[in-house]
């Protein structure tokens, strides 16, 4: 399938879902769309039909509030039904808004923000440990590089050479009650990661092309972690709720989401 | 204690592959015999707690057995939430090994005393929290966690315990056990502070009954069940404030056997534990056992 028709139908159903479920995060989840349709299509190897085959390459979501998009994700890579998917939020359903290991394809429970990055460095650790060669890849929030536990694995990575990790910020820019320039600025981000001893690569976050290319980029780098930092925009793809902070809680009205997907069928 | 730990986490190594020792920059000369025999299974994760709690849980989550090590409060209060979450809601095997319990590194002052770790760490659910009164039992429990998938929590003493069983006990997981027999008043304790316990028996109760709890969770449910038939006087001890402590856990237990029936009464159980208080000057551990009030 076509990238961006898969990101559009990632983009649609994680629409319907919120709609469905009046649940909140669109506008996290939107952000990261492009690079979960290049991470899920291009770059990881991962069996949805053997989810957990020991072969295949991790991906933890630490901004795990945001996984309306990473389960639509799954959802349409088949490891798990559009039925499935739908009963997200109800009584009894592993698909919590927060997203859960008990769902296939998820390696890491997460929604408290800092803890995939260490998980993460254990499980690069680990492979590195036992000489084998998949990949761990971890995405996080701008906001959530607020919390300390991240930093202490920044710190921790490139004293161990862990060049089979890579880590992914979606750098949207706004966070839970602001801008991450009102709340707790980070730029230059590039810079702190480079003074930390990463290797960085700053893209758009958007752009398929782009993306793919840095992916691929990371896998020649050798004895130091890589970073992804990649320019993206909240709410991308829906002009109402793009940039706007309101959309990190608000569920669309039946005529919000009626709009967001003729703009998100239309901008395909 | 700590001695016995480190040597036994070395046998079983040798014959488990998958033990692994994380540090958090703590240990000087106690874990180098084991980052000799073992290097690639040991990692100084350095003074960053959260992130050594992470890693254990990464590492676990590709089979290790992951011991992490460090001083009183520092690898369980430090980085509780990577515990819950992380740790215990994943179920893996992560076991969190906590030296100097209680006062033992009372001089060093507030922030190295451990007297809460029972309560915040028996409120996890697949947590086992333990706390061997000796060496000897040290030993045990590292064999049994070294073999137990899932999280696991052992309060170690520092160095020159006394041995309190005249040999090597083998435990099963939860299991509780006589030092001695007896009539009339049981003494019931967890820990180094049990040593007190035989001390005070020997002198003014010679016909009491001792029993040594290794574990605070699971608490040993049979054992308490055939106490209660035998002894109408109990007596808990704990270097552990009372609040949500080892002493506490019994009553649980006492309640719930005689709700349910297994149980014809309730034994009077007279409780010594810190009263909900810090101790904020310097002291040896037996002056601050004292001082908080662990007087038989
Ligand atoms: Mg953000």
């Amino acid at each position: 399938m076509e990238l961006k028709q898969f990101a559009s139908d990632v983009r649609k159903t994680a629409l319907k879902l919120v709609f469905e479920k009046k649940a909140s995060h669109i506008g996290g989840a939107f952000s990261m769309v492009e690079l979960l349709t290049v991470l899920y299509n291009k770059i990881l190897l991962v069996n949805p039909s053997n989810p957990c085959n020991e072969n295949r390459d991790r991906f933890l979501l630490s901004k795990g509030h945001a996984c309306s998009s990473l389960y639509a994700t799954l959802a349409l890579r088949g490891f798990f039904t559009m039925e499935e998917l739908y009963t997200y939020t109800e009584n009894g359903s592993y698909f919590t808004s927060h997203i859960n290991h008990k769902v296939p394809g998820i390696e890491l429970s997460t929604g408290s923000l800092g803890h995939a990055l260490p998980v993460a460095c254990g499980l690069a650790l680990a492979a590195k440990k036992k000489n084998q060669t998949w990949q761990t890849y971890v995405m996080v929030s701008d906001g959530e590089l607020n919390e300390g536990s991240n930093w202490e694995s920044i710190l921790f990575a490139p004293q161990h050479k862990l060049d089979n990790l890579t880590l992914i910020v979606d750098y949207n820019k706004i966070q839970s009650m602001g801008t991450v320039a009102e709340v707790m600025e980070l730029h230059p981000l590039a810079d702190k990661f480079r003074a930390f001893r990463w290797e960085v690569f700053e893209i758009n976050g958007h752009n398929l092309d782009e993306i793919e290319t840095a992916f691929n980029a990371v896998k020649l780098i050798k004895d130091k972690p890589s970073v992804i930092i990649a320019n993206t925009i909240k709410g991308k793809g829906v002009d109402f709720m793009e940039e706007k902070l309101l959309w990190h809680y608000k569920s669309p009205s039946k005529e919000q989401l009626e709009e967001a997907l003729r703009q998100v069928a239309e901008e395909n | 204690m700590r001695t016995a730990f480190i040597n036994q986490l070395i046998v079983e190594a040798r014959q488990n592959k998958d033990i692994f020792l994380v540090v958090g920059d703590l240990g000087f000369s106690v874990v180098e015999p084991f980052i000799d025999e073992f290097p690639d299974r040991f990692l100084n994760a350095g003074v960053a707690e959260q992130n050594m709690t992470g890693i254990a849980a990464g590492l676990a989550m590709e089979g290790y057995n992951v011991f992490t090590y460090s001083i009183g409060n520092f690898p369980t209060m430090r980085t509780y939430e990577q515990i819950r979450y992380d740790v215990c809601y994943h179920n893996l095997s992560v076991k969190i090994v906590s030296v100097g319990g209680g006062y033992a590194y009372g001089p060093l002052g507030t922030s190295h005393h451990a007297t809460e770790d029972f309560g915040i760490m028996r409120v996890l659910p697949n947590m086992i929290v333990s706390a061997p009164s000796d060496p000897h039992e040290a030993k045990a429990i590292t064999t049994l966690f070294c073999n137990h998938q899932g999280p696991g929590y052992i309060r170690l003493g520092k160095a020159g315990e006394p041995n309190l069983h005249q040999q090597d006990v083998s435990l099963s997981l939860g299991q509780a056990l006589y030092i001695k027999e007896g009539q009339g008043n049981l003494y019931i304790g967890t820990g180094s502070i049990l040593k007190d316990v035989i001390t005070h028996v020997n002198a003014n109760d010679p016909s009491a009954g001792i029993a040594s709890f290794p574990f605070i969770k699971p608490l040993d449910q049979d054992f308490i069940a055939d106490a209660v038939r035998k002894y109408t006087n109990w007596i808990s001890i704990e270097e552990h404030q009372s609040n949500c402590g080892f002493g506490s856990a019994v009553l649980e237990s006492l309640n719930d056997l005689y709700n349910n029936q297994t149980i014809p009464n309730i034994p009077k159980l007279k409780r010594i534990a810190i009263p909900d208080k810090f101790i904020g000057y310097a002291g040896t551990q037996e002056f601050l056992r004292k001082e908080a009030g662990l007087i038989l």
